[in-house]
């Protein structure tokens, strides 16, 4: 089970200082927060991706890969990756460079974001958001898969013998996590590939969340790819943890009312009523994450939002000490106690190579020589499987 | 003895006793007589708006539904009629009225027959029921039955009204017996568009066979245009 923290990378006046970051002071001290988050013994750390502001995450590999230079266990991750505007040759290169930068210590999660406007600054339509991300992912999946990649579909230009460089980090792809809160076809397409599948458990009541984790754990069994115990989720939850209930109720309340997404909506206490946000003290915050298990099953990854809203740093710091030094802990014990034999571990780098490898050695391959036309054509590297041939375009 | 039907009425009116109400309940009672002497026992649910209006800043700006927004709409789910009351306010009918059916999904109401009602200080009023509520009810398909109950001050003075609403309550109960909602529901609901966990979170059926679903799995996406 891993636990980790996601940032949506919101750059928000603090309600009680009055005083907006500047962008510079929002990056780095983004980068504290994900090196406290190794120190406190926490195991995952996410960023969005955004491109307006108030968000600073436009580059999301960029960041990651400066945070894994500064870390040594946490892996890694997205929440989310644009597979609908970025091009997944793009995905498919930078990723694997993070793969190789980080270590393996790194994946990624695949969304739609919820910014329409974005959409037409990258060229794209967003009528298409949906094939355009079920597209995409097929084939960044063999990008990742296939040393040579002819390909067409409907929303970019063909590809004619392509090499995605670098390969994946010991030829084993980085883990994907789709993420939807009420798209059944991404739900599908998790299941279809024995991807991950993620729920950001922030905004909606845990039933509407509860109805497409189980069609994915049905599906990924379906397609054989273990049983509906053994399927892949990741939950979201955000928290605010005091020293008592009150504390935390009165410290987090401003930044609730506040906050860009639900402020000067429903109350606090409503919205932790009816979602999975928990504000109170440690053992409150312990209680209501427990019931993600019971309600959805043995899980692999839960990941807390608990910077944002305007939260200054110092703040945001604390509450890590709080989560990784007495939240986590217990929920590590709690939920390993709980867990059936039979659910799978977190996926992780060594856990995919030795399901590829088994104990042999993993492929690193290693290029041949360019030929002079800037295209690899059929055998890029020195192991490519000399039978596959590469169709060219007729001119 | 076939299984009684169920009527939900849907109060705006924000009073107590409130003009609203009263028209609704009117109307009510008389379906129930009507159904009662056509051999179909009918059972009421009041729905009073006014004791969802803790929950409608939520429901509005985050989608979060209270459980007095729940109960209302499984109460509406199992529907066979509706009538739908308003007071107008300043030419429309009541904020409150409009929030909760904009609220609603799209598919929750399909076919369901509805008496529209609304009550007016004045008159000059009285075509907000078929002008402003009617098209509201036609978005949401619903069956709206052809004659609209609208009462301004003086109307409760006169007979009229008792005649209006009769006729309304026939209507309703004719349309109710049809089983016109639940034949749609029964024969052509894969037509009408849904979102996973629409029409109150019972629509949970998931096409497996669709273009995007093939797109999912692999497959490629239709051509732009091919037939």
């Amino acid at each position: 089970m891993q636990f980790g923290i996601m940032s949506v990378s919101d750059i928000t006046r603090d309600p009680i200082s009055g005083v907006t970051p500047t962008e510079a002071e929002r990056i780095a001290n983004i980068v504290k927060i994900a090196v406290k988050a190794e120190d406190v013994g926490l195991d995952a750390f996410a960023i969005g991706e955004h491109h307006n502001p108030p968000f600073f995450s436009s580059s999301p590999t960029t960041l990651l890969a400066h945070i894994a230079a500064l870390t040594e266990r946490i892996i890694v991750t997205t929440s989310t990756t644009l597979i609908t505007t970025n091009d997944p040759v793009r995905i498919a290169e930078e990723y694997a460079m993070l793969q190789h930068l980080s270590k393996g210590r790194m994946d990624l999660m695949l969304g739609r974001g919820n910014t329409a406007p974005v959409y037409p600054w990258f060229g794209q339509d967003i009528r298409q958001g949906l094939p355009l991300a079920l597209e995409n992912y097929n084939l960044l999946h063999r990008l990742w898969r296939e040393d040579v990649v002819d390909w067409e579909g409907s929303f970019r230009t063909p590809l004619q013998g392509f090499t995605s460089t670098p390969r994946p980090l010991d030829d084993v792809p980085p883990f994907v996590w789709h993420g939807s809160i009420r798209t059944p076809e991404i739900a599908e397409q998790a299941a279809f590939y024995g991807n991950g599948y993620f729920a950001n458990n922030i905004f909606w009541p845990k039933d509407h969340y509860k109805r497409l984790i189980d069609f994915y754990r049905q599906r990924f069994e379906h397609y054989g790819h273990g049983t509906a115990k053994q399927a892949i989720v990741g939950l979201g939850g955000q928290a605010f943890i005091g020293k008592t209930s009150q504390e935390a109720k009165s410290q987090f309340r401003p930044y609730f009312n506040e906050a860009p997404v639900y402020g000067h909506g429903p109350t606090m206490e409503e919205f932790s009523d009816q979602t999975p946000l928990s504000v109170g003290s440690v053992q409150e915050v312990i209680d209501k994450t427990l019931t993600f298990q019971e309600t959805f099953g043995d899980y692999q990854r839960q990941m807390f939002l608990i910077d944002h809203a305007g939260m200054p740093v110092e703040m945001v710091l604390d509450q890590l000490e709080l989560l990784g030094g007495e939240v986590v802990p217990v929920l590590r014990r709690e939920l390993a106690d709980r867990r059936d034999p039979e659910a799978a571990d977190a996926p992780t780098h060594a856990s995919l190579v030795k399901a590829k490898y088994g104990d042999a050695e993993p492929r690193r391959p290693r290029p041949n020589a360019n030929r002079g036309d800037n295209v690899t054509g059929s055998s890029p590297y020195q192991d490519t499987d000399a039978e596959v041939t590469a169709s060219y375009p007729a001119l | 003895m076939t299984s009684p039907l169920n009527l939900v009425v849907v109060n705006a009116g924000v009073s107590d006793p409130s003009s609203t109400r009263l028209l609704a309940d009117r109307a009510a009672a008389r379906v129930r007589a009507l159904g009662q002497a056509r051999g179909r026992e009918v059972t009421t649910t009041v729905i009073d708006l006014r004791e969802l209006l803790p929950e409608l800043p939520a429901a509005l700006s985050s989608q979060h539904l209270g459980e007095r927004f729940k109960r209302a709409i499984a109460a509406l789910v199992d529907a066979d009629g509706i009538i739908a009351a308003a007071p107008v306010y300043k030419a429309g009918a009541s904020g409150l009225f409009t929030s909760f059916f904009q609220v609603l999904d799209n598919d929750l109401l399909i076919g369901k027959p509805v008496i529209l009602a609304a009550t007016a200080g004045t008159a000059r009023h009285a075509l907000v029921v078929d002008e402003e509520m009617r098209s509201l009810f036609a978005y949401l398909r619903t069956l709206t039955v052809p004659t609209s109950l609208f009462a301004a001050t003086e109307d409760w003075q006169d007979k009229a009204l008792t005649g209006r609403i009769d006729r309304a309550a026939l209507e309703l109960v004719l349309l109710m017996e049809s089983g016109f909602a639940k034949a749609v529901r029964d024969e052509s609901w894969q037509n009408y568009s849904h979102e996973f966990g629409s029409a109150g979170g019972t629509e949970t059926g998931i096409d497996l066979e669709s273009d995007l679903m093939r797109l999912a799995t692999g497959g490629t996406a239709p051509k732009k245009g091919a037939p």
